[in-house]
């Protein structure tokens, strides 16, 4: 094996790379988070149909595209298969009285399942919006934009979604909680002066990202 | 007793501990009563009172592993209640006393649980994955010689401090215990940490982080998801911040050591 295999499949290794897919993923969140906030436009979705136009067509965009699915690739399998792996460290006979909720917090041991609601969120998620728009003809709107508002506004008017929808969030919030600091850490990024305001970043960061995409369906459900 | 608590009522308890013939067979949780403990007992002389007990009854005692008593050795390892080393913060298990227990109360007994720490015999376990961690590339070699004078190596008294508080790391594993994932990560922190900061163990700085983790892997240890638990249950107090350091040698050592395999 060479040393650059080697060095990706040791533990630590391997933690480097949820750590620079998963700040990663925060980076396309904020982007995502951006170009959607156009939703809440009082314009029947003109600029959000453009927004949406552009971000299929762009060669560049779409280039990106394929880093986010390799991104989204290896950060879910790296993250099973390590939770797998410390499942299996731990051993066969577990404690008969355990009180591991006295030193530590409960969302920091649920990441694979916080992270496995996501992806389940994340397929319902791509049928829903993606797949229609790359592989169906949408009809399109006044400026010949294909109409993904009317997509969104129809998908949410089915209250499971959501339901689906917010709770996602709820996960992926108590996921980024942990995830947005300890990605610092296991990047060996601390430091007296600004471990703090990490962990302050990363709350707010969580808090704004996850509260703004929740709001969207329970907008469209309530108020459209 | 000599300093003892004239006022301290003697406890009765039920004891629920782990017995187990040897590696091969299947162990389980065992009732006892134990009566007239002082709470001004370790409790490791608990368990002692409850031993001569068994062996006044012709019983096999429980095996439990201890050495110095006085929190040092790091051999005193009992999951006390679902807690590495019992209840208390910043306590082995030797040094944790029965006045932090009430009379009639139940307490569970366990050994140490995972995979790279197999149970030898009813609360003992074998951590010889540890000494072949630190066999890999925990030390730091020095050649024979005159006497070196004692300052000739100028160390800045910060840095000597934090070396020194890695260094306290007694290596009796309840970070290994506490972990979700059974991570050895807290205890090869410290000690490359240690290394790294003093200037006698530069010399082998990069093979000794790459040999320690290649180690720890293959003893069949976890990954860090920094939970924290090992440094809460962690009778020392080793903080997480080696385990930054760690990884931050880590991959430093990997980027720019000669070793290509
Ligand atoms: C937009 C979506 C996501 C973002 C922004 C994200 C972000 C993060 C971050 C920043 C970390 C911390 C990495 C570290 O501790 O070094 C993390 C950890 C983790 N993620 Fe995600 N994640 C996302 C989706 C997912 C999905 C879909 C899964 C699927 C199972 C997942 C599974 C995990 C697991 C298991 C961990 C803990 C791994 C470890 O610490 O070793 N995540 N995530
Ligand atoms: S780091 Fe703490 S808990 Fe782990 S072996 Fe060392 S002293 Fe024990
Ligand atoms: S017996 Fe040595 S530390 Fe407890």
């Amino acid at each position: 094996m060479s040393w650059i295999s080697k060095t990706f499949s040791s533990s630590i290794g391997r933690k480097i790379i949820m750590a620079v897919t998963g700040l990663f993923l925060c980076s396309f969140l904020v982007v995502h988070l951006v170009g959607n906030l156009q939703l809440f436009k009082a314009d029947n979705g003109v600029a959000f149909n453009a927004y949406s136009e552009f971000m299929g067509h762009n060669p560049l965009i779409r280039a990106l595209e394929i880093v986010l699915v390799l991104g989204f690739g290896f950060h879910i399998y790296e993250g099973l298969a390590l939770a797998a792996k410390n499942r299996a460290a731990r051993g066969g006979q577990g404690y008969v009285s355990d009180h591991i909720e006295q030193n530590s917090s409960w969302h920091s041991r649920s990441m694979a399942m916080l992270g496995s609601i996501v992806l389940f969120f994340l397929v319902v998620h791509l049928y829903n919006f993606f797949g229609s728009l790359r592989f169906t003809d949408v009809p399109r709107d006044a400026n010949g934009n294909e109409d993904a508002y009317t997509l969104v506004l129809e998908a949410f008017k089915n209250p499971l979604y959501v339901v689906l929808y917010v709770v996602a969030q709820f996960a992926l919030l108590y996921h980024l909680l942990h995830g947005f600091s300890s990605a610092f850490q296991t990047l060996g990024l601390t430091h007296r002066k600004y471990t703090p305001a990490i962990k302050l970043v990363g709350y707010a960061f969580s808090i704004i990202v996850c509260a703004a995409f929740a709001a969207m369906p329970v907008y469209f459900y309530f108020f459209k | 007793m000599a300093g003892s608590n004239p006022n301290a009522k003697p406890m009765n308890l039920t004891l629920k501990v782990w017995r187990q013939k040897n590696r091969n067979t299947q162990g389980g949780i065992v009732d006892y009563q134990v009566k007239d403990i002082s709470p001004d007992m370790s409790f490791l002389e608990m368990l002692d009172v409850l031993n001569e007990d068994l062996l006044r009854k012709g019983e096999e005692p429980v095996a439990f592993d201890h050495d110095c008593r006085e929190g040092i050795c790091g051999s005193c390892n009992l999951f006390i209640n679902g807690r590495a080393h019992g209840p208390e913060a910043g306590t082995t298990t030797c040094q944790l006393h029965m006045r932090k227990f009430s009379d009639g109360d139940t307490i569970t007994i366990e050994p140490w649980r995972a995979a790279a720490f197999p149970v030898n015999k009813d609360l003992s376990v074998d951590r010889s994955a540890f000494d072949r961690i630190i066999q890999a590339g925990g030390y730091v070699s020095v050649n024979t010689g005159g006497t070196p004078d004692a300052n000739e190596i100028p160390i800045p008294k910060e840095i000597a401090d934090r070396a020194f508080e890695a260094a306290t790391c007694i290596g009796c594993g309840a970070c290994v215990a506490s972990c979700k994932n059974a991570s050895a990560m807290l205890f090869v922190s410290a000690k490359v940490s240690q290394l790294a900061l003093l200037p006698q163990g530069h010399v082998e700085r990069k093979t000794r982080v790459e040999n320690m983790v290649a180690q720890m892997d293959k003893e069949g240890f976890g990954a860090c998801t920094n939970i924290g638990s090992c440094a809460a249950e962690c009778p020392v107090g080793i903080s997480l911040e080696n385990i930054a350091i760690l990884n931050h040698e880590f991959l430093a050592a990997k980027a720019t050591s000669n070793n290509l395999a």
